[in-house]
Protein backbone atom coordinates (compact mmCIF):
# COMPACT_ATOMS: atom_id res chain seq x y z
CA UNK A 1 0.00 0.00 0.00
CA UNK A 2 1.33 3.74 -0.89
CA UNK A 3 2.41 6.12 1.37
CA UNK A 4 -0.82 8.70 2.41
CA UNK A 5 0.73 12.85 2.36
CA UNK A 6 0.15 13.42 6.13
CA UNK A 7 -0.12 17.31 5.45
CA UNK A 8 -3.30 15.99 3.48
CA UNK A 9 -6.85 15.85 3.92
CA UNK A 10 -9.01 13.01 1.86
CA UNK A 11 -12.50 12.35 0.93
CA UNK A 12 -14.70 9.29 0.40
CA UNK A 13 -14.78 9.95 -3.19
CA UNK A 14 -11.08 9.61 -3.32
CA UNK A 15 -9.68 12.91 -3.66
CA UNK A 16 -7.09 14.94 -1.80
CA UNK A 17 -6.70 18.67 -0.44
CA UNK A 18 -4.15 20.40 0.45
CA UNK A 19 -4.51 23.78 2.28
CA UNK A 20 -2.33 26.37 0.87
CA UNK A 21 -0.94 29.23 2.79
CA UNK A 22 -3.01 31.87 0.63
CA UNK A 23 -6.13 30.27 1.56
CA UNK A 24 -6.41 28.12 -1.75
CA UNK A 25 -6.69 24.85 -1.78
CA UNK A 26 -5.38 22.23 -3.72
CA UNK A 27 -7.49 19.45 -4.93
CA UNK A 28 -6.25 16.25 -6.65
CA UNK A 29 -6.96 12.25 -6.82
CA UNK A 30 -5.29 9.98 -4.46
CA UNK A 31 -3.23 6.85 -5.67
CA UNK A 32 -5.75 4.47 -4.99
CA UNK A 33 -7.82 6.50 -7.29
CA UNK A 34 -5.31 6.66 -10.14
CA UNK A 35 -4.65 3.08 -9.36
CA UNK A 36 -8.02 2.09 -9.99
CA UNK A 37 -8.57 3.83 -12.55
CA UNK A 38 -5.05 2.96 -14.91
CA UNK A 39 -3.60 4.67 -17.58
CA UNK A 40 -4.98 7.96 -17.83
CA UNK A 41 -5.09 9.44 -21.29
CA UNK A 42 -7.14 12.64 -21.13
CA UNK A 43 -8.57 15.31 -18.23
CA UNK A 44 -11.66 17.23 -18.69
CA UNK A 45 -10.23 20.70 -16.39
CA UNK A 46 -13.38 23.25 -15.31
CA UNK A 47 -12.67 27.03 -16.34
CA UNK A 48 -10.54 29.65 -14.39
CA UNK A 49 -13.43 31.40 -13.26
CA UNK A 50 -16.13 29.42 -12.35
CA UNK A 51 -17.99 28.98 -9.34
CA UNK A 52 -18.29 25.30 -8.41
CA UNK A 53 -20.73 23.40 -5.79
CA UNK A 54 -19.55 21.33 -2.93
CA UNK A 55 -20.22 17.66 -3.91
CA UNK A 56 -20.58 18.89 -7.92
CA UNK A 57 -19.01 17.71 -10.93
CA UNK A 58 -15.70 19.67 -10.91
CA UNK A 59 -13.50 17.87 -13.58
CA UNK A 60 -13.53 14.51 -15.56
CA UNK A 61 -10.71 12.05 -15.61
CA UNK A 62 -10.37 9.61 -18.62
CA UNK A 63 -8.60 5.97 -18.45
CA UNK A 64 -9.01 3.62 -21.70
CA UNK A 65 -11.25 1.51 -19.20
CA UNK A 66 -13.28 4.73 -17.37
CA UNK A 67 -14.35 8.64 -17.56
CA UNK A 68 -15.18 9.47 -13.88
CA UNK A 69 -15.83 12.66 -12.72
CA UNK A 70 -14.27 14.28 -9.92
CA UNK A 71 -16.52 16.03 -7.62
CA UNK A 72 -15.80 19.13 -6.01
CA UNK A 73 -15.30 18.28 -2.07
CA UNK A 74 -15.90 22.42 -0.96
CA UNK A 75 -17.38 24.91 -2.56
CA UNK A 76 -15.17 27.57 -4.06
CA UNK A 77 -14.15 29.57 -7.43
CA UNK A 78 -11.93 27.87 -9.66
CA UNK A 79 -8.44 30.04 -9.21
CA UNK A 80 -6.05 27.87 -11.28
CA UNK A 81 -5.90 24.46 -13.31
CA UNK A 82 -3.51 22.01 -14.23
CA UNK A 83 -2.94 22.96 -17.72
CA UNK A 84 -0.27 20.46 -18.04
CA UNK A 85 -2.33 17.86 -17.51
CA UNK A 86 -3.86 18.56 -20.43
CA UNK A 87 -1.04 17.38 -22.69
CA UNK A 88 -0.09 14.81 -19.94
CA UNK A 89 -2.30 13.54 -17.85
CA UNK A 90 -0.19 10.61 -17.07
CA UNK A 91 1.45 12.81 -14.81
CA UNK A 92 -1.75 11.94 -12.44
CA UNK A 93 -0.74 8.04 -12.46
CA UNK A 94 3.25 9.62 -12.13
CA UNK A 95 2.65 11.56 -9.44
CA UNK A 96 -0.57 12.07 -8.37
CA UNK A 97 -0.05 13.85 -4.89
CA UNK A 98 2.46 16.10 -6.78
CA UNK A 99 2.59 17.14 -10.55
CA UNK A 100 -0.99 15.39 -10.78
CA UNK A 101 -2.82 18.05 -8.93
CA UNK A 102 -6.01 18.79 -11.13
CA UNK A 103 -7.36 22.39 -9.42
CA UNK A 104 -7.25 25.06 -7.09
CA UNK A 105 -10.14 26.79 -5.53
CA UNK A 106 -10.73 29.72 -3.61
CA UNK A 107 -12.71 28.25 -0.93
CA UNK A 108 -16.07 30.04 -0.70
CA UNK A 109 -18.35 28.81 2.62
CA UNK A 110 -17.86 25.60 4.86
CA UNK A 111 -15.49 23.22 4.41
CA UNK A 112 -16.46 19.93 3.16
CA UNK A 113 -16.58 16.43 5.23
CA UNK A 114 -13.00 15.22 4.88
CA UNK A 115 -10.69 12.39 6.56
CA UNK A 116 -7.45 12.55 8.00
CA UNK A 117 -5.03 10.13 6.61
CA UNK A 118 -5.31 7.65 9.06
CA UNK A 119 -9.10 7.78 8.71
CA UNK A 120 -9.18 7.45 5.04
CA UNK A 121 -6.69 4.62 4.98
CA UNK A 122 -9.34 2.94 7.94
CA UNK A 123 -11.66 3.56 4.73
CA UNK A 124 -9.86 1.73 2.07
CA UNK A 125 -8.78 -0.96 4.09
CA UNK A 126 -12.43 -1.18 4.50
CA UNK A 127 -13.04 -1.01 1.07
CA UNK A 128 -10.76 -4.26 0.32
CA UNK A 129 -12.49 -6.18 2.72
CA UNK B 1 -24.36 -16.22 -33.37
CA UNK B 2 -26.20 -18.84 -32.57
CA UNK B 3 -29.89 -17.49 -30.59
CA UNK B 4 -30.68 -19.64 -28.05
CA UNK B 5 -33.89 -18.64 -26.13
CA UNK B 6 -34.09 -20.31 -22.32
CA UNK B 7 -36.43 -22.94 -21.80
CA UNK B 8 -39.39 -22.64 -19.30
CA UNK B 9 -37.51 -24.64 -16.67
CA UNK B 10 -34.68 -22.75 -16.61
CA UNK B 11 -36.70 -19.38 -16.74
CA UNK B 12 -38.54 -21.42 -13.51
CA UNK B 13 -34.90 -22.16 -12.01
CA UNK B 14 -33.98 -18.60 -12.20
CA UNK B 15 -36.59 -16.58 -10.81
CA UNK B 16 -36.65 -19.21 -7.87
CA UNK B 17 -33.18 -18.32 -7.23
CA UNK B 18 -33.94 -14.45 -7.13
CA UNK B 19 -37.04 -14.75 -5.48
CA UNK B 20 -39.25 -13.46 -7.84
CA UNK B 21 -42.79 -15.33 -9.08
CA UNK B 22 -42.85 -14.34 -12.16
CA UNK B 23 -41.08 -12.10 -14.84
CA UNK B 24 -43.56 -9.35 -14.49
CA UNK B 25 -42.79 -9.01 -11.08
CA UNK B 26 -39.04 -7.69 -12.38
CA UNK B 27 -41.14 -4.91 -13.94
CA UNK B 28 -43.05 -3.64 -11.21
CA UNK B 29 -41.08 -0.57 -10.10
CA UNK B 30 -42.95 0.43 -13.47
CA UNK B 31 -45.69 2.48 -12.12
CA UNK B 32 -48.93 0.99 -12.53
CA UNK B 33 -50.86 3.70 -14.30
CA UNK B 34 -47.86 3.90 -16.92
CA UNK B 35 -48.70 0.40 -18.35
CA UNK B 36 -50.85 -0.47 -21.29
CA UNK B 37 -53.46 -3.54 -20.98
CA UNK B 38 -53.88 -3.97 -24.91
CA UNK B 39 -52.99 -1.90 -27.63
CA UNK B 40 -55.85 -0.38 -29.46
CA UNK B 41 -55.35 -0.21 -32.81
CA UNK B 42 -53.27 -2.79 -33.58
CA UNK B 43 -54.80 -5.33 -35.55
CA UNK B 44 -54.96 -9.02 -34.85
CA UNK B 45 -51.96 -10.72 -36.19
CA UNK B 46 -51.82 -11.90 -39.93
CA UNK B 47 -50.60 -15.25 -41.34
CA UNK B 48 -47.31 -15.56 -43.65
CA UNK B 49 -49.56 -15.60 -46.86
CA UNK B 50 -51.77 -12.77 -45.48
CA UNK B 51 -48.41 -10.75 -44.58
CA UNK B 52 -46.96 -11.38 -47.96
CA UNK B 53 -50.02 -10.76 -50.04
CA UNK B 54 -50.47 -6.98 -48.21
CA UNK B 55 -46.67 -6.09 -48.28
CA UNK B 56 -46.49 -6.68 -52.08
CA UNK B 57 -49.73 -4.76 -53.11
CA UNK B 58 -48.42 -2.01 -50.63
CA UNK B 59 -45.12 -2.15 -52.47
CA UNK B 60 -47.29 -2.40 -56.16
CA UNK B 61 -47.85 1.39 -55.27
CA UNK B 62 -44.68 2.81 -55.34
CA UNK B 63 -43.80 0.99 -58.25
CA UNK B 64 -43.05 2.00 -61.63
CA UNK B 65 -43.97 6.06 -60.79
CA UNK B 66 -41.09 8.61 -62.04
CA UNK B 67 -39.84 10.00 -58.71
CA UNK B 68 -38.57 13.52 -58.87
CA UNK B 69 -38.68 14.06 -54.88
CA UNK B 70 -35.63 14.62 -53.27
CA UNK B 71 -35.98 16.82 -49.79
CA UNK B 72 -33.51 14.77 -48.14
CA UNK B 73 -33.61 11.36 -49.67
CA UNK B 74 -32.10 10.97 -53.17
CA UNK B 75 -32.55 8.29 -55.69
CA UNK B 76 -29.01 7.35 -56.90
CA UNK B 77 -28.31 4.18 -59.06
CA UNK B 78 -26.89 1.71 -56.68
CA UNK B 79 -24.55 -0.86 -58.08
CA UNK B 80 -25.62 -4.11 -57.92
CA UNK B 81 -22.49 -5.30 -56.35
CA UNK B 82 -23.70 -3.21 -53.38
CA UNK B 83 -26.35 -4.92 -51.92
CA UNK B 84 -24.89 -8.13 -53.17
CA UNK B 85 -21.73 -7.88 -50.77
CA UNK B 86 -23.75 -6.10 -47.90
CA UNK B 87 -25.86 -9.21 -47.08
CA UNK B 88 -23.31 -11.12 -46.90
CA UNK B 89 -23.09 -13.69 -43.77
CA UNK B 90 -19.92 -11.64 -42.53
CA UNK B 91 -21.65 -8.26 -42.88
CA UNK B 92 -25.08 -9.10 -42.18
CA UNK B 93 -25.28 -7.48 -38.51
CA UNK B 94 -26.96 -4.29 -37.34
CA UNK B 95 -24.81 -3.01 -34.54
CA UNK B 96 -20.81 -3.70 -34.20
CA UNK B 97 -20.80 -6.76 -31.86
CA UNK B 98 -20.23 -7.04 -28.57
CA UNK B 99 -16.71 -8.84 -28.97
CA UNK B 100 -16.04 -6.43 -31.35
CA UNK B 101 -12.10 -6.70 -31.89
CA UNK B 102 -13.07 -10.40 -32.65
CA UNK B 103 -14.48 -8.83 -35.37
CA UNK B 104 -11.46 -7.33 -37.21
CA UNK B 105 -13.20 -7.69 -40.64
CA UNK B 106 -16.22 -5.63 -39.42
CA UNK B 107 -13.90 -3.07 -37.94
CA UNK B 108 -11.62 -2.58 -40.81
CA UNK B 109 -14.99 -1.59 -42.60
CA UNK B 110 -16.24 1.03 -40.14
CA UNK B 111 -12.44 2.21 -39.74
CA UNK B 112 -12.44 2.13 -44.21
CA UNK B 113 -15.94 3.97 -43.85
CA UNK B 114 -14.68 6.93 -41.08
CA UNK B 115 -11.24 7.45 -43.60
CA UNK B 116 -13.71 8.06 -46.39
CA UNK B 117 -16.27 10.64 -44.26
CA UNK B 118 -13.23 12.70 -43.09
CA UNK B 119 -12.13 13.11 -46.59
CA UNK B 120 -15.60 13.86 -47.81
CA UNK B 121 -16.15 16.62 -45.10
CA UNK B 122 -12.57 18.05 -44.56
CA UNK B 123 -13.16 16.98 -40.49
CA UNK B 124 -10.28 15.64 -38.87
CA UNK B 125 -12.54 12.21 -36.93
CA UNK B 126 -15.12 10.86 -37.80
CA UNK B 127 -17.60 8.35 -35.75
CA UNK B 128 -18.89 4.97 -36.50
CA UNK B 129 -22.50 6.49 -37.74
CA UNK B 130 -25.95 7.55 -36.04
CA UNK B 131 -28.91 6.96 -36.26
CA UNK B 132 -30.23 9.20 -39.35
CA UNK B 133 -29.75 12.68 -40.73
CA UNK B 134 -32.54 14.11 -38.68
CA UNK B 135 -30.70 12.31 -35.18
CA UNK B 136 -27.39 13.66 -36.30
CA UNK B 137 -28.49 17.29 -35.82
CA UNK B 138 -29.73 16.52 -32.50
CA UNK B 139 -26.69 14.92 -31.66
CA UNK B 140 -24.81 17.23 -33.05
CA UNK B 141 -26.35 20.39 -30.62
CA UNK B 142 -26.18 18.52 -27.49
CA UNK B 143 -22.72 17.90 -28.44
CA UNK B 144 -21.86 21.68 -29.45
CA UNK B 145 -23.07 22.48 -26.09
CA UNK B 146 -20.96 19.62 -24.20
CA UNK B 147 -17.76 21.05 -26.38
CA UNK B 148 -18.24 25.10 -25.78
CA UNK B 149 -18.49 25.42 -22.33
CA UNK B 150 -17.46 28.64 -22.44
CA UNK B 151 -20.45 29.42 -23.77
CA UNK B 152 -23.78 30.17 -21.46
CA UNK B 153 -26.29 29.93 -24.34
CA UNK B 154 -28.66 27.05 -24.84
CA UNK B 155 -29.91 28.97 -28.08
CA UNK B 156 -29.00 27.15 -31.60
CA UNK B 157 -29.01 29.60 -34.56
CA UNK B 158 -30.07 27.50 -37.55
CA UNK B 159 -29.88 28.97 -41.15
CA UNK B 160 -32.93 29.72 -43.11
CA UNK B 161 -32.92 26.70 -45.34
CA UNK B 162 -32.59 23.60 -43.06
CA UNK B 163 -35.12 20.41 -43.14
CA UNK B 164 -38.23 21.75 -41.08
CA UNK B 165 -38.40 17.77 -39.98
CA UNK B 166 -34.26 17.87 -38.93
CA UNK B 167 -35.35 20.99 -36.54
CA UNK B 168 -38.70 19.12 -35.49
CA UNK B 169 -36.69 16.36 -34.42
CA UNK B 170 -33.66 17.98 -32.78
CA UNK B 171 -36.32 19.65 -30.85
CA UNK B 172 -37.84 16.78 -29.55
CA UNK B 173 -34.69 14.91 -28.54
CA UNK B 174 -32.55 18.35 -27.11
CA UNK B 175 -35.85 20.47 -26.36
CA UNK B 176 -35.62 18.81 -22.98
CA UNK B 177 -32.21 19.73 -22.51
CA UNK B 178 -33.18 23.14 -22.42
CA UNK B 179 -31.84 23.70 -25.79
CA UNK B 180 -33.78 26.07 -28.10
CA UNK B 181 -33.79 26.23 -32.58
CA UNK B 182 -33.90 29.53 -33.91
CA UNK B 183 -33.86 29.72 -37.57
CA UNK B 184 -32.50 33.12 -39.72
CA UNK B 185 -35.26 34.79 -41.49
CA UNK B 186 -35.34 33.55 -45.06
CA UNK B 187 -34.62 36.03 -48.26
CA UNK B 188 -37.52 35.15 -50.80
CA UNK B 189 -35.66 36.63 -53.41
CA UNK B 190 -32.29 34.41 -53.23
CA UNK B 191 -33.65 31.27 -51.50
CA UNK B 192 -30.72 31.99 -49.14
CA UNK B 193 -30.23 33.57 -45.22
CA UNK B 194 -31.06 36.88 -44.74
CA UNK B 195 -27.77 37.94 -42.88
CA UNK B 196 -28.59 41.64 -42.23
CA UNK B 197 -30.37 40.41 -38.84
CA UNK B 198 -26.41 39.02 -37.64
CA UNK B 199 -24.65 42.37 -36.45
CA UNK B 200 -27.91 43.21 -34.21
CA UNK B 201 -27.92 39.60 -32.93
CA UNK B 202 -26.28 40.41 -29.45
CA UNK B 203 -27.34 37.14 -27.47
CA UNK B 204 -24.56 35.17 -29.08
CA UNK B 205 -25.70 31.67 -29.82
CA UNK B 206 -23.87 28.13 -28.40
CA UNK B 207 -23.56 26.79 -32.24
CA UNK B 208 -24.49 28.01 -35.58
CA UNK B 209 -26.28 25.36 -37.94
CA UNK B 210 -25.65 25.87 -41.43
CA UNK B 211 -27.08 23.18 -44.18
CA UNK B 212 -25.16 23.70 -47.61
CA UNK B 213 -26.91 23.00 -50.04
CA UNK B 214 -29.82 24.11 -47.91
CA UNK B 215 -32.91 22.17 -48.19
CA UNK B 216 -34.07 24.78 -51.30
CA UNK B 217 -31.33 23.58 -53.10
CA UNK B 218 -29.97 26.89 -52.22
CA UNK B 219 -26.02 28.17 -51.57
CA UNK B 220 -25.56 29.63 -48.29
CA UNK B 221 -22.93 32.13 -47.68
CA UNK B 222 -20.86 29.04 -45.53
CA UNK B 223 -17.56 31.35 -44.78
CA UNK B 224 -19.26 34.63 -44.05
CA UNK B 225 -21.61 32.67 -41.46
CA UNK B 226 -19.07 30.24 -40.02
CA UNK B 227 -16.32 33.70 -39.77
CA UNK B 228 -19.65 35.20 -37.61
CA UNK B 229 -20.03 32.27 -35.47
CA UNK B 230 -16.43 31.57 -34.14
CA UNK B 231 -16.04 35.75 -33.68
CA UNK B 232 -19.22 35.27 -31.59
CA UNK B 233 -17.96 32.41 -29.38
CA UNK B 234 -20.16 30.02 -31.11
CA UNK B 235 -19.67 26.79 -32.89
CA UNK B 236 -20.63 25.92 -36.36
CA UNK B 237 -22.39 22.63 -37.36
CA UNK B 238 -22.47 22.04 -41.00
CA UNK B 239 -25.72 19.56 -42.27
CA UNK B 240 -24.06 18.51 -45.69
CA UNK B 241 -25.54 15.78 -48.04
CA UNK B 242 -22.04 13.29 -48.79
CA UNK B 243 -23.37 13.38 -52.59
CA UNK B 244 -22.44 17.24 -53.06
CA UNK B 245 -19.35 17.11 -51.17
CA UNK B 246 -17.13 15.75 -53.64
CA UNK B 247 -18.01 19.24 -55.95
CA UNK B 248 -18.74 21.40 -53.24
CA UNK B 249 -16.31 22.96 -50.32
CA UNK B 250 -16.13 21.06 -47.51
CA UNK B 251 -17.04 21.96 -44.40
CA UNK B 252 -13.38 21.80 -42.88
CA UNK B 253 -12.55 24.74 -45.33
CA UNK B 254 -15.38 26.58 -44.26
CA UNK B 255 -14.68 30.63 -43.53
CA UNK B 256 -11.17 31.05 -41.51
CA UNK B 257 -10.92 28.41 -39.38
CA UNK B 258 -13.86 25.67 -40.92
CA UNK B 259 -17.30 24.01 -38.94
CA UNK B 260 -16.76 22.21 -36.25
CA UNK B 261 -19.12 19.54 -36.59
CA UNK B 262 -20.61 18.09 -39.74
CA UNK B 263 -23.27 16.08 -39.74
CA UNK B 264 -25.97 15.08 -42.05
CA UNK B 265 -28.10 12.16 -44.14
CA UNK B 266 -25.88 9.11 -45.54
CA UNK B 267 -29.02 7.64 -47.48
CA UNK B 268 -27.54 9.02 -50.87
CA UNK B 269 -24.46 6.49 -50.81
CA UNK B 270 -26.33 3.48 -51.81
CA UNK B 271 -29.31 3.25 -49.33
CA UNK B 272 -32.11 2.76 -51.35
CA UNK B 273 -35.40 5.09 -50.43
CA UNK B 274 -37.09 2.28 -48.82
CA UNK B 275 -39.93 4.47 -47.84
CA UNK B 276 -37.92 6.25 -45.30
CA UNK B 277 -35.73 3.99 -43.95
CA UNK B 278 -33.34 2.40 -42.23
CA UNK B 279 -31.16 5.16 -43.46
CA UNK B 280 -27.80 6.49 -41.32
CA UNK B 281 -26.35 9.48 -40.01
CA UNK B 282 -23.09 11.22 -40.54
CA UNK B 283 -21.02 12.44 -37.92
CA UNK B 284 -17.41 14.07 -38.23
CA UNK B 285 -15.93 16.91 -36.04
CA UNK B 286 -12.45 18.71 -35.07
CA UNK B 287 -10.12 16.69 -33.58
CA UNK B 288 -9.79 18.90 -30.28
CA UNK B 289 -13.66 18.02 -29.69
CA UNK B 290 -13.63 14.64 -30.44
CA UNK B 291 -14.44 13.44 -26.89
CA UNK B 292 -17.39 14.97 -26.78
CA UNK B 293 -19.00 12.99 -30.00
CA UNK B 294 -21.41 10.54 -29.43
CA UNK B 295 -21.23 7.30 -31.02
CA UNK B 296 -18.31 4.62 -31.36
CA UNK B 297 -14.91 5.51 -33.34
CA UNK B 298 -12.60 2.37 -34.74
CA UNK B 299 -9.21 2.94 -34.55
CA UNK B 300 -5.98 1.42 -36.63
CA UNK B 301 -3.17 0.10 -33.87
CA UNK B 302 -0.64 -3.08 -34.26
CA UNK B 303 -0.76 -5.57 -31.66
CA UNK B 304 1.30 -7.01 -29.31
CA UNK B 305 3.45 -8.72 -32.09
CA UNK B 306 3.81 -5.76 -34.41
CA UNK B 307 0.59 -6.79 -36.64
CA UNK B 308 -1.74 -3.61 -37.43
CA UNK B 309 -5.13 -4.50 -36.02
CA UNK B 310 -8.50 -2.47 -35.60
CA UNK B 311 -9.92 -1.64 -32.21
CA UNK B 312 -12.99 0.13 -30.79
CA UNK B 313 -11.78 3.27 -29.25
CA UNK B 314 -12.39 7.02 -27.15
CA UNK B 315 -15.02 3.94 -25.64
CA UNK B 316 -14.74 5.66 -22.31
CA UNK B 317 -17.87 7.95 -22.62
CA UNK B 318 -20.07 5.43 -24.34
CA UNK B 319 -23.25 4.29 -22.85
CA UNK B 320 -22.46 1.11 -21.68
CA UNK B 321 -19.47 2.40 -19.23
CA UNK B 322 -20.63 5.98 -18.78
CA UNK B 323 -24.46 5.05 -18.37
CA UNK B 324 -26.41 8.37 -17.67
CA UNK B 325 -23.29 10.53 -18.05
CA UNK B 326 -22.97 9.17 -21.79
CA UNK B 327 -22.04 11.64 -24.57
CA UNK B 328 -25.44 9.82 -25.96
CA UNK B 329 -27.65 7.02 -25.02
CA UNK B 330 -29.47 7.05 -28.91
CA UNK B 331 -26.18 6.55 -30.32
CA UNK B 332 -26.73 3.46 -32.93
CA UNK B 333 -24.68 3.02 -35.52
CA UNK B 334 -26.51 1.90 -38.81
CA UNK B 335 -24.08 -0.97 -39.29
CA UNK B 336 -25.50 -2.25 -42.33
CA UNK B 337 -25.77 0.22 -43.98
CA UNK B 338 -22.61 1.90 -43.69
CA UNK B 339 -20.85 -1.28 -45.12
CA UNK B 340 -23.04 -0.46 -48.29
CA UNK B 341 -22.32 2.89 -48.25
CA UNK B 342 -18.58 1.99 -47.37
CA UNK B 343 -18.88 -0.29 -50.76
CA UNK B 344 -20.29 2.28 -52.59
CA UNK B 345 -18.23 4.73 -52.13
CA UNK B 346 -15.27 2.45 -52.56
CA UNK B 347 -17.01 1.05 -56.15
CA UNK B 348 -17.44 4.66 -57.36
CA UNK B 349 -14.42 6.62 -55.92
CA UNK B 350 -14.25 9.93 -56.32
CA UNK B 351 -14.57 10.76 -59.73
CA UNK B 352 -17.83 8.62 -60.18
CA UNK B 353 -18.78 10.30 -56.74
CA UNK B 354 -18.68 13.83 -58.43
CA UNK B 355 -19.71 12.46 -62.07
CA UNK B 356 -22.98 11.29 -60.00
CA UNK B 357 -22.95 14.75 -58.16
CA UNK B 358 -22.68 16.85 -61.30
CA UNK B 359 -25.22 14.75 -63.31
CA UNK B 360 -27.67 15.23 -60.54
CA UNK B 361 -26.85 18.78 -60.82
CA UNK B 362 -27.41 18.55 -64.61
CA UNK B 363 -30.62 16.92 -64.82
CA UNK B 364 -32.44 19.21 -62.15
CA UNK B 365 -31.18 22.38 -64.00
CA UNK B 366 -32.35 20.03 -67.18
CA UNK B 367 -35.70 19.77 -65.56
CA UNK B 368 -36.17 23.30 -64.34
CA UNK B 369 -35.48 24.61 -67.81
CA UNK B 370 -38.20 22.19 -69.24
CA UNK B 371 -40.95 23.04 -66.55
CA UNK B 372 -40.55 26.71 -66.35
CA UNK B 373 -40.97 27.21 -70.12
CA UNK B 374 -44.48 25.88 -68.94
CA UNK B 375 -47.11 29.21 -68.21
CA UNK B 376 -47.49 28.90 -64.94
CA UNK B 377 -44.30 27.87 -63.74
CA UNK B 378 -41.52 30.14 -62.63
CA UNK B 379 -37.81 29.50 -61.47
CA UNK B 380 -38.56 30.66 -57.64
CA UNK B 381 -35.06 32.33 -57.07
CA UNK B 382 -32.83 34.71 -58.55
CA UNK B 383 -30.01 32.56 -57.40
CA UNK B 384 -28.23 29.69 -58.63
CA UNK B 385 -29.18 25.96 -57.50
CA UNK B 386 -27.31 22.79 -57.09
CA UNK B 387 -28.65 18.80 -57.08
CA UNK B 388 -32.41 20.07 -56.57
CA UNK B 389 -34.63 23.71 -56.79
CA UNK B 390 -37.63 25.53 -56.24
CA UNK B 391 -40.41 26.45 -58.95
CA UNK B 392 -43.50 28.22 -58.24
CA UNK B 393 -46.55 27.24 -59.89
CA UNK B 394 -49.39 29.89 -60.24
CA UNK B 395 -51.87 27.29 -58.63
CA UNK B 396 -51.98 25.37 -55.04
CA UNK B 397 -49.24 22.69 -55.29
CA UNK B 398 -51.04 19.57 -53.29
CA UNK B 399 -54.14 18.80 -56.30
CA UNK B 400 -51.14 19.62 -59.19
CA UNK B 401 -48.86 16.39 -57.55
CA UNK B 402 -51.80 14.19 -56.72
CA UNK B 403 -52.78 14.85 -60.69
CA UNK B 404 -48.63 13.98 -61.54
CA UNK B 405 -48.70 11.20 -59.01
CA UNK B 406 -51.80 9.50 -61.59
CA UNK B 407 -50.09 10.31 -64.64
CA UNK B 408 -47.03 8.21 -62.57
CA UNK B 409 -45.27 11.33 -62.15
CA UNK B 410 -43.83 12.06 -58.43
CA UNK B 411 -43.57 15.64 -58.89
CA UNK B 412 -41.72 16.67 -55.56
CA UNK B 413 -41.65 18.10 -52.29
CA UNK B 414 -44.74 20.97 -51.50
CA UNK B 415 -43.17 23.43 -49.77
CA UNK B 416 -46.32 25.48 -48.93
CA UNK B 417 -46.59 24.43 -45.11
CA UNK B 418 -42.71 24.60 -44.34
CA UNK B 419 -42.02 27.40 -45.98
CA UNK B 420 -45.40 29.67 -46.55
CA UNK B 421 -43.60 32.59 -47.50
CA UNK B 422 -42.95 30.36 -50.55
CA UNK B 423 -46.27 30.96 -51.76
CA UNK B 424 -46.83 27.86 -54.17
CA UNK B 425 -43.63 26.62 -54.31
CA UNK B 426 -42.60 22.70 -55.45
CA UNK B 427 -39.45 20.92 -54.52
CA UNK B 428 -37.95 19.42 -57.69
CA UNK B 429 -35.06 17.40 -57.93
CA UNK B 430 -33.87 14.38 -60.90
CA UNK B 431 -31.11 13.11 -60.26
CA UNK B 432 -28.46 10.89 -62.74
CA UNK B 433 -31.31 8.05 -62.56
CA UNK B 434 -33.16 10.35 -64.43
CA UNK B 435 -32.95 10.49 -68.84
CA UNK B 436 -33.62 13.46 -70.82
CA UNK B 437 -36.87 11.38 -71.84
CA UNK B 438 -37.70 10.97 -68.37
CA UNK B 439 -37.70 14.59 -67.69
CA UNK B 440 -39.60 15.52 -71.04
CA UNK B 441 -42.60 13.14 -69.59
CA UNK B 442 -42.72 15.36 -66.26
CA UNK B 443 -42.68 18.40 -68.64
CA UNK B 444 -45.21 16.47 -70.32
CA UNK B 445 -47.47 15.47 -67.66
CA UNK B 446 -47.05 19.18 -65.81
CA UNK B 447 -48.53 20.72 -69.51
CA UNK B 448 -51.22 18.22 -69.21
CA UNK B 449 -52.60 18.56 -65.73
CA UNK B 450 -51.82 22.75 -65.73
CA UNK B 451 -53.95 22.62 -68.93
CA UNK B 452 -51.67 24.85 -70.98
Amino acid sequence: MSELPGDLTYTNEHEWLRQEEDGTVTIGITDHAQSALGDLVYVELPEVGQDVDGGGEMAVVESVKAASDVYAPISGEVVAVNEALSDDPEKINADPYGDGWIVRLRPSGDDGETMSPDEYQTFLDELED
Amino acid sequence: MPFIPHTEDEVEAMLGEIGAKSIDDLFDEIPRDLLIEDLHGVPDALSEQEISRLMRRRAARDRGALCFIGAGAYEHHIPAVVWDLATRGEFYSAYTPYQAEASQGTLQTIYEYQTMMTSLTGMDVSNASLYDGATSLAEAALMSVRANRKSKSRRVLLSAGVNHMYQKVATAIAGSQNLTFERLPLDTSTGSSDLSSLDKDSNAPVAVVIQQPSFLGTYEQVDKLTDWAHANGALVIAIVNPTTLSVLTAPGDWGEAGADIACGEGQPLGIPLSSGGPYFGIMASKEAIVRQMPGRIVGRTTDLDGNPGFTLTLQAREQHIRRSKATSNICTNQGLMVTAATIYMSLLGPAGLRRVALTSQQQTAKLVALLTEIEGVDAAFSAPHFHEAVVRLDRPVGPVLEALAERGVLGGHDLSKSFPELGNALLVCATETKTDEDLEAYAGALRDVLGT
